[in-house]
């Protein structure tokens, strides 16, 4: 099993959710990026995802969509994004997922990908824009490279669909909680939530919900049903507020720990 | 690679593939509304009740067939047979609106409540708010607000027509980012809105759908030419954004082999100069907008602003079929500037009475290239895509600031 798996498994050992921290990678820029990832594994986070900016994210509220045109100002590539990933591997062994958009992964070469993310320390992929009929390219390296490939399901996927993403799934499966952009509010999180719970025993792996979670009490609202949480904009907007590196770690320490206070199951 | 005829290509309404490019990146949510698309689209075609209410909207409502016309003195001019296929006479002024109407009728047999459109130039927000207006959906269209300005007369028609106008901000504040938001609306009301793409771009099969719908002016121009002429054209030439026009046109042609496609594109201030909007010419393969194609993009991957003094063809992206045909060689596209577009504005004003959109005025700014090509005995039919009223204070402002 590889780390995001082994994640999962503890949290569920613990009777909890684990709790996947969306950060965008080089927002401000990438040596704050290495703090927070580390602050937010150090503060409870089980995963981290890790933003790799694109121009054009149409998946992304605007909060998402803020920190990428931060990132892309200051020069982030994917390249610099697994340097990076390699210099936090020094400080934490937290399992980073690397979410983004197909185009940058297209121009940097798949295999490459694979091989120097996995070299990198990097523990998976998730692109919100490659279903499971055009991921082929990307999926087949990854599992080969012992690299995770989380598939999506949405509020509007078929049975079928449903069923292809649990086959596809390496270790979990991100659900995704409305038809919606990240960031979005006015969710049924219980209702969605119940629905994962049934899916999950259904395909016999973990689910995480995310879009529109945002609070200790969305978290709570989830954790019951879910067997993983992912909280991003909210992250994302805290950063954006720090008036400083320090602010932000800081500002991420404080959310990460509270979010972790509402995983516990009833 | 070489182009192989239609019927000899895998089954397109199935693979979403021209050769390599096309399918369906998009994210998880829309993938099941692309399939309901494509299924209702197949039902649509086999249904002659759905055929013929197209086919009397077109006539009826937007005065189809337009005419194919021999403009003899620009012929003179240019030196050679130029022929044009009048889409600028269609209603709303463009060819657009022949998809539009097309896709409103797809929209109201899946149900759909409410419709949404992007809009570069404005023509396909006119046309989507139109035939909303005609079939009394609610109609929203994304514009850049950097659109918004430049095509300010297009904004006030589409609020005229009950449509209302989301003036977009992010990005570069153009056609791209208004795609961005107008996908970023359908993933959220995917359920009840019908997404009008108007263009042969995004995610199958909107590239299958609009080509079919737009491949009317090929037909009919096919047949005029034939009885105009008395011979198929040596060669059709049309401008190329995201290439809708264009597909059109070449659609009645493709099989034809002897028949050159030309596409032409914005080269904006000069390819050299890296300020254009010529994927096609000088991009590279990339995925924009759900599918797979030519792209302008940093070698990171990234998306590139496009610039065109056109706001139609300023897009960084093109149809994913433009990109088979231009690898397979069935058609050519290269790319004029903003000036020489500028030049056959004039010349087509000047010439024939007509008044083309500066996105047609591309395709006309080649032609002089061409006519040296092919000399004097040759037939070359253009397709005059839409008219230029929208576009005469860009044109006034630019020809004032050359003095």
């Amino acid at each position: 099993m590889g780390r995001i798996a082994d994640a999962f498994e503890n949290a569920r050992k613990e009777n909890r959710a684990a709790l996947v921290i969306y950060l965008c990678a080089g927002d401000p820029d990438l040596n704050a990026t290495v703090e927070l990832v580390v602050a937010a594994a150090d503060s409870g986070a089980d995963v981290i995802e890790l933003g790799v900016p694109f121009s054009d994210p149409t998946a992304d509220g605007p909060a998402i969509q803020r920190a990428a045109e931060r990132s892309l100002r200051g020069g982030t590539t994917l390249a610099k994004v697994l340097e990076t990933v390699r210099v936090i591997r020094g400080r934490t062994d937290v399992p980073i997922l690397l979410f983004g958009y197909y185009n940058p992964i297209l121009a940097y070469g798949e295999q490459k990908l694979v091989d120097d993310a996995a070299e990198s320390g990097a523990d998976g992929f998730l692109v919100v824009n490659l279903p499971p009929e055009e991921s082929a390219g990307l999926r087949g390296p990854a599992v080969e490279s012992g690299l995770d490939f989380v598939p999506l399901v949405a509020p509007t996927s078929d049975p079928h669909r449903i069923k292809q993403a649990g086959e596809m799934a390496t270790s979990f499966i991100y659900y995704v909680s409305m038809t919606g952009v990240t960031g979005s509010t006015a969710t049924d999180l219980a209702s969605a939530s119940k629905r994962a719970s049934a899916l999950q025993r259904e395909l016999g792996r973990p689910l995480a919900i995310g879009f529109g979670v945002k609070t200790k009490a969305d978290v709570a609202a989830v954790s019951p049903h879910a067997d993983g949480v992912v909280v991003g904009s909210a992250v994302v907007q805290a950063i954006e507020a720090a008036a400083s590196t320090d602010e932000a770690v800081a500002a991420v320490r404080a959310l990460v720990s509270e979010l972790t206070g509402g995983l516990g199951r009833q | 690679m070489r182009y192989v005829p239609r019927l000899m290509q895998p089954l397109e309404s199935v693979s979403g593939r021209y050769g390599p490019y096309g399918g369906r990146y998009v994210a998880e949510t829309l993938m099941p509304a692309l399939d309901e698309l494509t299924r209702a689209y197949e039902e649509s075609q086999r249904d002659p009740a759905f055929q013929a209410e197209l086919d009397s909207l077109l006539h009826h409502y937007a005065g189809r067939e337009t005419p194919t016309y021999f403009a003899a003195r620009l012929s003179e001019e240019v030196g050679t047979r130029v022929w044009l296929k009048r889409e600028d006479l269609c209603h709303t002024g463009a060819h657009k609106v022949n998809n539009t109407i097309g896709q409103i009728l797809l929209a109201r047999r899946m149900h759909k409540t409410r419709i949404i459109a992007e809009t570069g130039a404005g023509q396909h927000g006119v046309a989507t708010a139109t035939a909303c207006a005609l079939m009394g959906l609610p109609c929203e269209v994304f514009m850049g607000a950097e659109d918004v300005r430049r095509q300010a007369p297009n904004v006030q028609r589409m609020e005229l027509l009950g449509a209302k106008v989301h003036s977009v901000t992010s990005g570069s504040a153009t056609l791209k980012d208004a795609m961005n938001e107008a996908l970023r609306d359908w993933v959220t009301n995917v359920r009840t809105t019908h997404y009008c793409v108007g263009s042969v771009a995004g995610p199958h099969p909107y590239p299958m759908i609009v080509r079919d719908f737009q491949a009317v002016i090929g037909r009919e121009s096919r047949v005029q030419m034939l009885d105009q002429a008395g011979k198929l054209p040596d060669a059709v030439v049309a401008c190329v954004g995201g290439g809708s026009n264009a597909m059109g046109i070449f659609a009645g042609f493709i099989d034809d082999e002897a028949v050159r496609l030309i596409g032409v594109e914005a080269a904006g201030d000069g390819i050299a100069t890296g300020h254009h909007a010529a994927p096609l010419c000088a991009g590279g393969v990339g995925v924009l907008h759900g599918a797979k194609s030519y792209v302008l993009q940093t070698e990171d991957g990234q998306i590139v602003e496009a610039h065109s003094i056109s706001a139609g063809l300023d897009y960084p992206g093109v149809g994913p079929e433009h990109a088979w045909l231009k690898d397979t060689g069935r058609a050519t596209y290269t790319a004029v500037t903003d000036d020489a577009a500028l030049d056959a504005f004039q010349q087509l004003c000047r010439t024939e009475g007509i008044i083309p959109a500066l996105e047609t005025s591309h395709a006309f700014a080649h032609l002089p290239t061409l006519a040296k090509e092919l000399g004097l005995d040759a037939d070359i039919l253009v397709c005059l895509s839409g008219r230029g009223d929208k576009d005469l204070e860009t044109v006034i402002e630019k020809l004032e600031e050359r003095g």
